[in-house]
């Protein structure tokens, strides 16, 4: 008898755009100018829409709200290598993945202001109701991964989570199944660093998540968060492989929660000013915004009127959000199930 | 007319069904090769394909979360949980999302689902395989909870479950998966949701029961004047079948396998009480499990209701 290695594994992370806004020209993927600024006006458009949302929270305006800021790259970089047919799971910090595809940011407004119609995807989309019960979403990717193949459409399926979903059960048993029939489906986790006060090195004891992704037999990798082009590329590389039948891919999205957990958390009593101030540093829009100035595609000027167009937008959707009507009592009962049970029939009726 | 088993017509459902609409896909543990540990898909791997009798990892959260995205994509995912009580790993998936789907995405999403498990007691198999906790799911509004009691019934609610547009947790009473033959049609026809049967006419007193009792309930009354009302579906469960009997009687006993705290019975006896008190003539019963853990093969016999307990409850009640 001997003893020899088995297995032995190595894990990829990628980067493309530093933080002075250079880039590898090599890995740099394949976007004209004007695709460039999309990019660039749809972080802008979730930048703005999260500090109106806490805005909102602040004035009574939006119940609880968990922010998404320094996620943006993250979130529009991956959700710009989508296409409007792909099914998306997400958890319920993507705003910036709903804004880039196209869902109204009235209606996500709504949902946060506590009036679940806001939850209702347009018949253009398939994206799934937030996800609050963290982790518990990955299944349903798979699930929708095993009617795709099944189907044969020429589809993707992608969930988001966070790092502390990487704890939970229905991880592996998502992660694991996807592996054993090798689906089309890509695993988006924006490892921010933070599940409320859990810190990354007390969620994992691996010196990266994307590495779990081996254990179940398909490639994870790392990238960088703040780095759109890395976000893109990884994503836009999986979603082809997925679609191509090569089977699943696990991102790793290392990025930063800038702000609190939600607005009834107070980060400040588990991290340091510092650290908050490190990643503060390493803004994902103040990155692109560098390389896009490189590049003579942008000034301050230009900037200021980026803002003004979300703002613009925004301005417009909280107006819309604000114009709904309240759910009426009977929404109660509105669409939980096909048939309400004569009970329940009742019961709507205040009987 | 064919005599069959309930493994026999529950297959025999799933068959037809496969062959009717190429939406109704099966997934599980062992479900394919090995036919099932109670063989209810025997023969469905080899007749449709791997595509459509999914052999899964060992993985029920995963199972129910994978048909959830399947049923929302447009397939009819038919999800067996070996038993019962590994269905509690799936718990959340069942609470939170399968029953939760179309409300939560305002109808955009719909969850059309059949989870099938066995369950019940006195079967000599080891701890957690004999459980009986319909109640746990049914406070849970989305979803529906569906026992039959015999073949005939088994074969009918299936077929009707396998159509419906909500998710529904299917549970067939292992004890009786072979004990019980009757004559199965063998086309198609389906049983509606939420309709309970009455099992057998009497006048004195109402009898309520369902799936695995059933039987032991039938074999019971047999010298009382007891009417006997098999509910089939519990959630959501035929309030005025139960109260049209009692206004008839007078008197109720209720009988389940479930412990008694918190057990099915309890929603009926406050139904009872609220709606048809004026018609009683005696105290609503319970004849139950007592309110410990499943036992083990040994103290199965202690554990669930036994004829005489039936017994002496309709005695009780008759002496009003």
């Amino acid at each position: 008898m001997s003893e020899e290695i088995l297995a032995s594994f190595e894990v990829r992370r990628l980067g493309i755009l530093d933080e002075t806004g250079k880039a590898d020209e090599a890995l740099m993927p394949l976007l004209s100018d004007a695709e460039i600024w999309h990019m660039y006006q749809s972080m802008v458009l979730a930048r703005t829409f999260d500090e109106r949302a806490v805005a909102l929270q602040r004035e009574g305006r939006l119940g609880t709200y968990p922010p998404i800021m320094g996620q943006e790259a993250a979130q529009v970089g991956s959700a710009l290598a989508l296409s409007p047919a792909d099914w998306v799971f997400p958890s319920f910090r993507e705003m910036g993945v709903h804004l880039t595809l196209g869902y109204p940011a009235a209606q996500l407004f709504q949902y946060w202001a506590g009036d679940e119609r806001g939850q209702k995807s347009p018949e253009r989309l398939n994206i799934f109701p937030f996800c609050v019960a963290v982790g518990s979403q990955i299944p349903h990717a798979v699930g929708a991964a095993l009617a795709v193949r099944y189907r044969r459409d020429p589809v993707a399926v992608v969930a988001y989570f966070g790092d502390g979903a990487t704890s939970k059960g229905d991880f592996h048993e998502g992660l694991n199944m996807a592996g054993v029939f090798r689906l089309p489906v890509v695993f988006i986790c924006q490892n921010n660093q933070w599940a409320i006060s859990v810190p990354l090195k007390a969620q994992t004891a691996t010196v990266s998540l994307a590495q779990k992704a081996i254990a179940y037999g398909f490639e994870g990798i790392q990238v960088d968060g703040n780095d759109p082009f890395a976000v893109y590329r990884a994503t836009r590389q999986a979603l082809d492989k997925a679609r191509a039948g090569a089977g699943p891919t696990f991102i790793e999205c290392l990025t930063y929660r800038m702000a609190d957990h939600t607005t009834a958390d107070d980060a400040g009593r588990y991290r340091s000013p510092e650290e908050v101030a490190v990643w503060r540093a390493r803004d994902p829009i103040l990155r692109l915004e560098r390389f896009m100035a490189l590049r003579g595609l942008w000034s301050e000027q230009a900037g200021v009127e980026a803002k003004a167009r979300s703002t613009e937008t925004i301005d417009a959707a909280v107006q819309e959000m604000e114009a709904i009507p309240p759910p009426a009592a009977a929404e109660l009962f509105e669409a939980t199930v096909a048939t309400l049970s004569r009970r329940q029939a009742g019961q709507m009726k205040g009987r | 007319m064919a005599l069959l088993n309930m493994v026999q017509a529950i297959n025999q459902a799933l068959g037809d069904e496969m062959a009717r609409d190429d939406r109704v896909v099966l997934l599980g543990e062992d479900v394919g090769r090995d036919g099932g540990v109670f063989r209810v898909t025997e023969g469905l791997l080899d007749r449709f394909g791997a595509e459509r009798v999914l052999d899964t990892p060992l993985s029920e959260s995963g199972i129910v979360g994978a048909a959830i995205g399947m049923a929302a994509y447009g397939l009819r995912p038919v999800a067996e949980i070996q038993f019962m009580g590994f269905a509690y790993s799936a718990f959340e998936q069942l609470y939170a999302h399968a029953s939760r789907l179309r409300s939560r995405s305002r109808g955009r999403f719909t969850c059309p689902l059949v989870v099938r498990t066995p369950y019940g007691g006195g079967i000599k198999a080891p701890e957690l395989h004999e459980e009986s906790t319909e109640a746990l799911f049914c406070q849970n509004s989305g979803l529906k909870v569906v026992v039959p009691s015999g073949p005939y019934h088994a074969k009918g609610l299936l077929l009707a479950a396998l159509r419906d547009p909500d998710p529904v947790l299917f549970l067939e009473p292992t004890r009786l998966y072979r004990l019980l033959r009757e004559e199965v049609p063998e086309g198609d026809y389906t049983l509606e949701l939420g309709r309970a049967r009455l099992a057998r006419p009497g006048s004195a007193v109402t009898v309520i029961a369902w799936g695995s009792m059933l039987e032991r309930v039938l074999k019971s009354v047999g010298n009382y004047d007891a009417e006997v009302i098999d509910l089939l579906t519990l959630n959501p469960f035929d309030v005025e079948a139960v109260l049209g009997s009692v206004k008839k009687t007078g008197r109720v006993v209720i009988v389940h396998e479930a412990a008694r705290t918190c057990g099915f019975g309890a929603e009926i006896a406050a139904t009872v009480a609220e709606e048809a008190m004026l018609h009683l003539r005696a105290p609503i019963l319970r004849v139950t499990a007592p309110d410990v853990p499943v036992p083990l093969a040994k103290l199965m016999d202690r554990y669930l209701p036994t004829p005489e307990q039936i017994q002496a409850a309709l005695d009780e009640v008759l002496q009003y």
